[in-house]
């Protein structure tokens, strides 16, 4: 705002001053013709040296920056190693670096104002002896020399302003880069403008040669998927870190589209639905539980929001939270505060279990959604989860071969590509991949 | 305009020259009347602060010096300058009175402006030597600072580094300090120039005129009270601005964490109703505590104009009556142009230097953290070590009331493998913790080699165990360095055949620049599988007798998973091992198994042993191996 005021009155004040000026008395409106260029020409000649110093310098602070980061995200493994005295030359090394380009900036900065007004002030003197001289002649008022005066540094004082802004537009318009940059970015994924209805509404998934790439991503993320999920089934993903199985999970809720293929959802792809009925039919638990500020209660009818107060409750007890929200002070009424910080891992993954569960959905999606229980807990959850889903589409994903082994289906993903589908035993004799995942987690005879 | 950080403020103090400035004025900096963070205890702070000054006395003295002089030159000048305005005019007034031979004396102004031109260059100079030393000074306090924090930090247990975030810790060593540099730099040496200017405006007021003097300080208490109602009602706003600013980053984090949740919930409609709701409420606050705050500055113009247009009638009369030259007026109409600017200027470097004293009392909260416990001064050193680890009646926790491992025993010989098991989060940290002597145990001992740990020099302690765990920590710098950090002074030889132990050696050979490609910041250019064989690599240089080991629990994939495999297996023989083990045969081959559940050890034996005891191991056994009793438990 300051700046905006700035922008617009200094070129403004200049201009007039100019005018004024020159009405006054035009011949020694001379003076400021030559004052203009040396004022330019110095502040060039600073902004020439300090500029590329203040780059420099915020290059050392970055440096400085990621030394301290390290030393703080390594802290266990610099001690362990005895190498304190290393890491404490490295920043000092860093520290001295910045601080030496920091004290040149400053020195050249130093002779910035002096500069400045020096000038200002010796085209004052200049006007004072240029102007007497006039008015020695008879061609000028000593009231109108002082007038002058004040119109020569109200000139010189919005040139030095723009010269400022000069410096400083430029970094604001680094950021209405960036923020038009966001504001172009255009929404991937609309409805279609011909929304169809499935015939019959049950929660069929089917993947029909899906392939997919992220963009600007050099190999598909997905290639070749095709299978199907049905009602009343667990279909259960598995493969290592970065094999595509959340991309997998993902695509079905639509928020990436396609690059070739289709998904279809009781026989409709899922691009001439409507977004907010699909995602309407999906209960979906992700890999990092998320809950948001409100209470225990507002949270969970996060999924359904005229969920009645038994359906919240009902919830909760299949997703085994009920035990802990009753002991939490104010029960279901209790506040989560930003971020969840004050539930445990295990509680938020339950939480974010009963918000699915509320919902009472055709397909349920759990992404890696067991690993922060205990083993009791998950146990029963699993039982209790069995009953209520017991109509619905379920799709697993999972790291842990116990996990998927008694799913109906078993999808392994390799590098984005399927491996292998069918259930623990067919996959044994048939799947290399899969007996790769399965030795490494499992011991012989268990296999067997 | 919510951040006061001093490197958005343009440098060095505006108008210190005769002319003043123009009816632009408003200090370039914030706005007026924002609420300012304050230190708790202003008084100690600042005294410690300028503790760290004490060296440069000299130069601070000579920063006073010249800022004195190139104000008291500035301050002078505009009376010259009158003194040749009054010859011009008397020059001409003579000559249209025709007085014969009459005339602007124009040697005489010639010798005034050589004066002033020679007291601003005086001026000038000493401007300039003021801030040319003043970097200096200020620029070494603060490295001076940043070296203490950061010895400071590596003194520290760590305790302190599990119990704050890293961009706390960071943003005191960082913005804090930085924030203390730019006070030092630039205001600092502006409240001095400020407060020499407003004394000495006065006296050459008074020199000029009493009478006018008073009549223009006559103003000052009518703008004060304007500043003073306004402010205490912009306060408000800001307040408000600020808060709704909060929670508007609030909301606008959490939908971003959220975001998968809000779509696949089909929230968004609301949750950006509850932004434009938030945003419409940041901006009213926003433009009325803009708008209070911008009043302030016309405000005060329309009272410093006042005052000018009494200066101007005052002075015209005495002028009239030849109480004054005409020069003086001018010289006096410039000298309160110049009047109201240090005031103003005062209250805003007062706000800055507040903050940058809340600054130093952070930097100075954190250097006075509480250390790590000293080593003895008898301190031991194991020379060759075996590698016997004994718990006994061990007791600990983190928080003083809730007990996490009570009455702990083990007995580790020489070379054996402890495979430590359950859930995830289960409490390796703590081992880790405990062994590493990083957090004092609160009862009982650990020995190693039947020396006590806590009688041990750290550094040694720390040399008989090795860990390699799941959460990689690698550096930005070469692969080589990488490696080398294991033990420092290592030859390119050893480097190289701790490489070729660990797997490491083909992967690094295939990279475009091998041992001399450089990780980015993020590590982000070698997989995550290559950055582990690269920690096993380091461990297998540095040596240790026991190690720590961190099984992966995820395939990451399944060729580099064999070596990673491989690698360990080559690590752990003959070493003592503790082993966070994910795979049932490290289990099972283990001479003792520590089964851990929030963070307490609630079994301990073999596998046989704790198979044949039926409790958490065995249930832990049969569903995470075996999927069994889930089934049937559901069934």
């Amino acid at each position: 705002m300051m700046m905006l005021r700035m922008m617009v009155m200094a070129p403004l004040m200049c201009i007039g001053g100019i005018i004024m000026a020159v009405s006054k008395d035009a011949t020694l409106s001379l003076v400021l013709v030559v004052i203009i260029p040396v004022l330019a020409a110095a502040i060039f000649a600073v902004a020439r040296k300090g500029i590329p110093l203040f780059k420099a310098m915020q290059v050392k602070l970055d440096k400085l920056n990621l030394v301290l980061r390290e030393s703080l995200t390594g802290v266990r493994v610099i001690r362990s190693f005895n190498r304190i005295d290393h890491e404490k030359r490295r920043f000092d090394q860093a520290n001295l670096d910045l601080t030496d380009t920091a004290i040149k900036v400053n020195k050249i900065m130093a002779s910035m104002m002096p500069l400045m007004m020096l000038i200002l002030n010796f085209s004052t003197i200049a006007i004072i002896w240029f102007g007497g001289i006039r008015i020695n002649d008879g061609n000028m008022q000593v009231g109108d020399l002082m007038a002058f005066i004040q119109y020569a540094m109200q000139i010189l004082f919005s040139l030095i302003m723009v010269s400022m802004m000069f410096v400083m537009i430029p970094r604001a318009s680094a950021s209405t880069v960036r923020i038009n940059e966001v504001l172009d970015t255009e929404t991937a994924i609309g409805d279609a403008a011909n929304v169809r209805h499935a015939a019959e509404r049950r929660g069929h998934v089917e993947f029909r040669d899906v392939t997919f790439s992220y963009p600007g991503a050099e190999q598909p993320a997905l290639s070749g998927i095709t299978f199907s999920a049905h009602p009343g089934e667990v279909t259960a993903i598995i493969g290592g870190t970065g094999s595509g199985k959340s991309t997998l999970v993902s695509l079905v809720m639509r928020f990436y589209d396609v690059e070739r293929g289709s998904i279809l959802i009781d026989g409709v792809d899922v691009r001439d639905m409507r977004q907010q009925d699909l995602r309407a039919r999906i209960g979906y638990v992700p890999q990092k539980a998320v809950l948001f500020t409100g209470t225990v209660a507002d949270n969970i009818r996060y999924g359904k929001e005229d969920a009645s107060d038994e359906e919240v409750r009902h919830a909760a007890e299949i997703a085994q939270a009920s035990e802990f929200i009753l002991k939490m002070q104010d029960g279901f009424d209790s506040v989560i505060a930003q971020g969840g910080t004050n539930v445990s891992g295990g509680q938020k993954q339950r939480l974010s279990i009963a918000r699915a569960l509320v919902r009472k959905p055709q397909i349920y999606i759990f992404d890696d959604s067991f690993s922060a229980l205990d083993y009791k807990t998950d146990a029963k959850l699993r039982a209790a989860l069995r009953q209520e889903t017991v109509d619905s589409t379920v799709i697993i994903v999972a790291q842990r071969v116990s996990t998927v082994m008694d799913a109906d289906r078993i999808i392994v993903l390799d590098e984005g590509r399927i491996a292998g589908i069918g259930n623990h035993r067919e996959l044994m004799n048939t799947c290399e991949v899969y007996r790769e995942i399965v030795s490494s987690q499992l011991s012989e005879e268990e296999i067997a | 305009m919510s951040e006061t950080r001093g490197n958005q403020r343009p440098a060095g103090g505006w108008g210190r020259g005769p002319m003043g400035r123009g009816p632009m004025g408003g200090g370039p900096g914030m706005a007026m009347g924002m609420p300012v963070q304050k230190a708790k205890n202003f008084k100690a702070t600042l005294s410690r602060l300028l503790g760290y000054l004490k060296p440069y006395k000299v130069q601070l003295l000579a920063v006073l010096i010249t800022a004195v002089l190139s104000t008291v030159f500035a301050i002078v000048s505009p009376k010259m300058m009158g003194n040749a305005t009054t010859l011009l005019f008397e020059g001409m007034m003579a000559k249209v009175k025709g007085v014969p031979g009459a005339g602007i004396d124009f040697d005489h102004i010639f010798r005034i402006l050589l004066v002033l031109g020679g007291l601003y260059i005086l001026s000038a100079s000493f401007g300039y030597l003021q801030q040319y030393i003043m970097a200096g000074v200020a620029q070494r306090t603060v490295y001076h600072l940043r070296k203490e924090v950061s010895d400071k930090l590596s003194r520290l247990p760590l305790k302190f580094f599990d119990s704050r975030t890293h961009g706390e810790i960071l943003s005191r060593v960082v913005n804090d300090v930085d924030n203390i540099s730019t006070t030092l730099q630039q205001s600092l040496t502006q409240l001095v120039t400020s407060v020499v200017t407003l004394v000495g405006v006065i006296v050459m007021m008074l020199t000029i005129s009493p009478l006018m003097t008073v009549m223009l300080l006559l103003t000052l208490p009518l703008s004060l009270v304007v500043i003073k109602a306004i402010a205490s009602r912009s306060q408000v706003y800001f307040m408000g601005q600020q808060k709704h600013l909060g929670e508007l980053n609030g909301h606008v984090e959490e939908m971003y964490t959220g975001h998968t949740i809000v779509k696949a919930f089909g929230h968004e409609d609301k949750s950006i109703a509850k932004f434009d709701d938030i945003n419409e409420k940041l901006y009213q606050s926003g433009w009325k505590a803009q708008f209070v705050s911008g009043i302030i500055m016309p405000l005060m113009f329309f009272i410093g104009n006042i005052g000018f247009v009494l200066i101007c009638v005052v002075g015209g009369v005495l002028v009239t009556k030849k109480a004054i030259q005409i020069g003086d007026v001018q010289a006096f109409i410039q000298y309160a142009r110049q009047f109201s600017q240090p005031i103003t200027q005062t209250a805003n470097i007062a706000n800055i230097i507040q903050s940058a004293i809340a600054s130093a009392e952070r930097v100075f909260e954190l250097l006075d953290e509480q250390e790590e416990v000293p080593e003895a001064a008898d301190a031991q050193v194991i020379a060759s070590p075996k590698g016997e680890v004994r718990f006994q009646n061990v007791r600990f926790s983190y928080k003083e009331d809730v007990a996490l491992i009570e009455n702990m025993n083990i007995d580790v010989k020489q070379g054996q493998t402890i495979a430590i098991v359950g859930p995830t989060g289960a409490g390796k940290t703590t081992l880790v913790n405990l062994l590493m002597r990083f957090y004092e145990i609160d009862g009982g001992t650990i020995t190693i080699d039947g020396v006590d740990i806590t009688r041990l020099e750290r550094g040694n302690l720390r040399s008989l165990l090795g860990m390699v765990l799941q959460d990689t920590w690698l550096f930005n710098g070469t692969i080589r360095d990488n490696i080398a950090y294991g033990r420092e002074g290592a030859s390119e030889e050893e480097i190289v055949s701790a490489a070729k132990a660990a797997h490491a050696d083909h992967f690094i050979r295939t990279l475009p620049d091998g041992y001399d490609t450089v990780l980015n910041e993020e590590a982000s250019n070698i997989s995550q599988g290559q950055k582990q064989l690269l920690t096993i690599a380091r461990a297998i240089l540095a040596d240790p007798a026991i190690l720590i080991l961190d099984e992966a629990t995820s395939s990451v994939d399944t060729r580099t998973e064999v070596y990673i495999q491989k690698a360990m297996s080559e690590l752990m023989k003959g070493r003592t091992s503790f082993v966070i083990a994910h795979r049932l045969s490290t289990i099972r081959d283990a001479d003792l198994i520590l089964v851990m559940n929030n963070g307490s050890v609630i079994e301990q034996g073999s596998h046989n042993e704790l198979l044949a005891k039926g409790g958490f191991y065995a249930d832990l056994y049969n569903s995470q191996f075996t999927g069994g009793s889930v089934r049937e438990e559901a069934v």
